[in-house]
């Protein structure tokens, strides 16, 4: 006999107490602190930042605790966060090129005003599972050298030298933004490059290696990848200047991507851009080949038809908090829909004269 | 952070989305965009009318949460101690009691009033969606009332099917000007939005508001010769013997047997505490 069910509230509860349980493990191992986790896990941290759109490392390893390691979770925590905070005001830009770099690498010169400097990076490493990390944590020191104080000058700036690659264009106007305003189409560079920095990384790569495989291809060099650590600066009213309010490490990706020209134009090279929050290449990289191939219309290409030279399919599917919340809520009651649904094909197979065994039963 | 604001919005934010509302108000059916905020739920389960509700709440509301016509369904639950925390609002199960309503994929059986807002969460705001995915070029379509793809959609449902196969979702027309999305209600809901009350739409994840003020005329779209039929399972509920709620099929033992009752939980309690009894009510 059914009785309408009642009892929610209940079961959440149990469900959340249950999910408090899971969370923590097995309480003979030692319990896992956000600081634990903000150094030895540094790199989701990053991502949960990056695509949290907050940098706060701390907050970050705490919420990857609290999702228990679900990425997207940890990120949807952020975001959730995120958007209670007042906003004080703006900063300024920041100079990517007074970058303290921790690693630059160009592919398209051997060396360069800089240097090549391969840093913290997993490449050249053979991915064999190294069981000496689960006996113990003995690291050996890393050799250290003098630290570069002067600037170090974007690659591109060599190529733009000779006219070589398109200028870069420089806007003054304050950047829109999708977190304040609706996202409305058609989108400018700045808007596209805000959604592809908080866009999800799996995402943004599969997009990107689309191009690769010849989905509106545009043959990319990464003319540069640095990553380090640059300063905010802020003017303070009260103050009547700039201060600096904070840190940051960034990823910045410039590819140097195949090269068109026109009857009044000679040949050049053009550009993409990904610009990430923490050390996060694959999604810079990413990011800076999918830039390029929605600029397909600002450079005068040919619409191929390629997913990732639509604006609106990027842009509107890039984001994992919508995208995963819509993606689940298939799992809530829909008995209702469902119902309605029910009956009109009831209806349509009678009309059809098929038999329906369950109607034939009553 | 411990503290929010009433209602967890910041009051900034709330004025931006009432001026969504008063601009939706002001154009029936037109989807307003606006700048939807993260909420401490997933999208897709109700943002939209939540951050509404948000908006339209005020200390003295009494709030009633439905997903599916019931009130003890896991979301709706969930809606309503949010807002049981961040308002310290009054909520209530009763339809009647209710001056804010929020709602997923039903319109509540007792005809709602004038002191009353229902609040629908809508997950794809755009009619026009599943015939062009292009929010750029439905805009245009709307802009133009260009409806003919839809009424070729519903012709060749009637060529394919012999009937238009829409059972939810079911595309209306408003003050002869916009086709609105009713939500995932049932088309058997439909008739029931020429009401007193204020309907307010929200879809957060798309970013779009839409409103329909009291007495406005909503048209469900047909043809003269496929007039528009809001039907329903043919029984009335096992509970409460009603003839004229919508219901939801229970299966009830593993050979298939089913029985049909209200999906509207309130109707059903309050129509068996007046004494009426359905065939199956215990």
């Amino acid at each position: 006999m059914y009785v309408a069910v009642k009892g929610g509230e209940r079961a959440i509860e149990n469900a959340h107490t249950w999910l408090a349980e899971e969370r923590r493990g097995d309480t003979d191992v030692a319990e896992l602190q956000p600081a634990q986790i903000r150094e030895q896990l540094t790199l989701a941290v990053h991502r949960v930042m990056a695509e949290g759109s907050l940098y706060d490392p701390d907050l970050a390893a705490l919420a990857i605790k609290q999702a228990r390691g679900d990425m997207i979770e940890a990120i949807f925590l952020i975001r959730a966060y995120r958007t209670t905070l007042p906003r004080f005001g703006g900063t300024h830009p920041v100079d990517t090129g007074a970058m303290h770099c921790e690693r630059r690498i160009s592919a398209t010169f051997k060396d360069l005003p800089g240097g090549q400097v391969l840093g913290p990076t997993f490449d050249y490493t053979h991915r064999l599972i190294d069981f000496k990390l689960a006996a113990d944590g003995d690291v050996p020191t890393a050799q250290t050298g003098e630290p570069q104080n002067e600037k170090t000058p974007h690659v591109t700036e060599f190529l733009n030298r000779e006219g070589l690659i398109e200028e870069a264009l420089t806007e003054d106007n304050t950047p829109p933004d999708l977190t304040r305003e609706p996202l409305e189409f058609p989108a400018s560079r700045a808007l596209r490059l805000q959604a592809l920095t908080r866009a999800d990384e799996g995402f943004t790569l599969g997009m990107a290696y689309s191009t690769q495989r010849g989905y509106a291809r545009s043959h990319a060099f990464v003319g540069e990848l640095r990553i380090g650590v640059v300063q905010v600066e802020m003017d303070i009213p009260e103050l009547g200047f700039a201060i600096e309010i904070a840190e940051l490490t960034l990823t910045e990706c410039e590819t140097v991507n195949q090269f068109k020209g026109s009857k009044t134009e000679p040949p050049q090279f053009t550009r993409g851009y990904g610009l990430v929050f923490g050390q996060s290449e694959r999604k810079s990289i990413s990011m800076a080949l999918v830039d390029r191939a929605l600029r397909w219309e600002d450079l005068g290409e040919d619409d191929v038809g390629a997913p990732a030279q639509d604006v609106e399919f990027v842009l509107s599917h890039g984001d994992n908090i919508q995208a995963t919340g819509f993606l689940e809520h298939i799992k809530l009651p829909h008995y209702v829909d469902f119902q309605s649904e029910l009956e009109l094909v009831r209806k349509l197979r009678r009309e059809a004269g098929a038999t329906d065994g369950q109607e034939a039963a009553e | 952070m411990t503290e929010y604001n009433f209602a967890y919005l910041d009051e900034q934010t709330k004025r931006m989305i009432r001026r969504a509302i008063l601009k939706g108000l002001a154009i029936p059916g037109y989807q307003v965009p606006f700048a939807s905020r993260e909420m401490p739920m997933p999208y897709g389960w109700g943002t939209g009318g939540v951050q509404i509700s948000a908006a339209t709440l005020t200390p003295e509301d009494t709030f009633k949460v439905i997903d599916q016509g019931a009130d003890d369904t896991t979301n709706a639950v969930s809606i309503r101690k949010f807002f049981e925390h961040t308002a310290n609002v009054a909520t209530t199960t009763k339809t009647a009691e209710a001056t804010v309503i929020q709602t997923r994929h039903r319109i509540p059986e007792d005809p709602l009033t004038d002191e009353q807002i229902l609040v629908y969460q809508v997950p794809i705001p755009e009619p026009l969606r599943f015939l062009e995915p292009r929010e750029t070029e439905t805009r245009k379509m709307h802009a133009l009332e260009d409806y003919g793809l839809m009424h070729v959609k519903l012709y060749e449902d009637i060529s394919r099917h012999g009937h238009i196969a829409t059972a939810y979702a079911y595309p209306v027309r408003i003050e002869e000007r916009y086709v609105m999305d009713p939500s995932p209600t049932p088309k058997f809901d439909n008739p029931k939005m020429e009401m007193a009350a204020i309907q307010l739409f929200g879809a957060g994840r798309e970013q779009r508001i839409y409103a329909l003020p009291p007495y406005t005329k909503v048209v469900s779209l047909d043809f003269e010769d496929h007039p528009f039929d809001p039907s329903k399972a043919p029984h009335p509920c096992a509970l409460c013997n009603a003839e004229d709620a919508y219901l939801d099929e229970v299966i009830t033992d593993d050979e298939g047997a089913r029985m049909f009752v209200c999906s509207d939980t309130d109707y059903c309690e309050a129509r068996r505490e007046a004494g009426h009894v359905g065939k199956d009510a215990i």
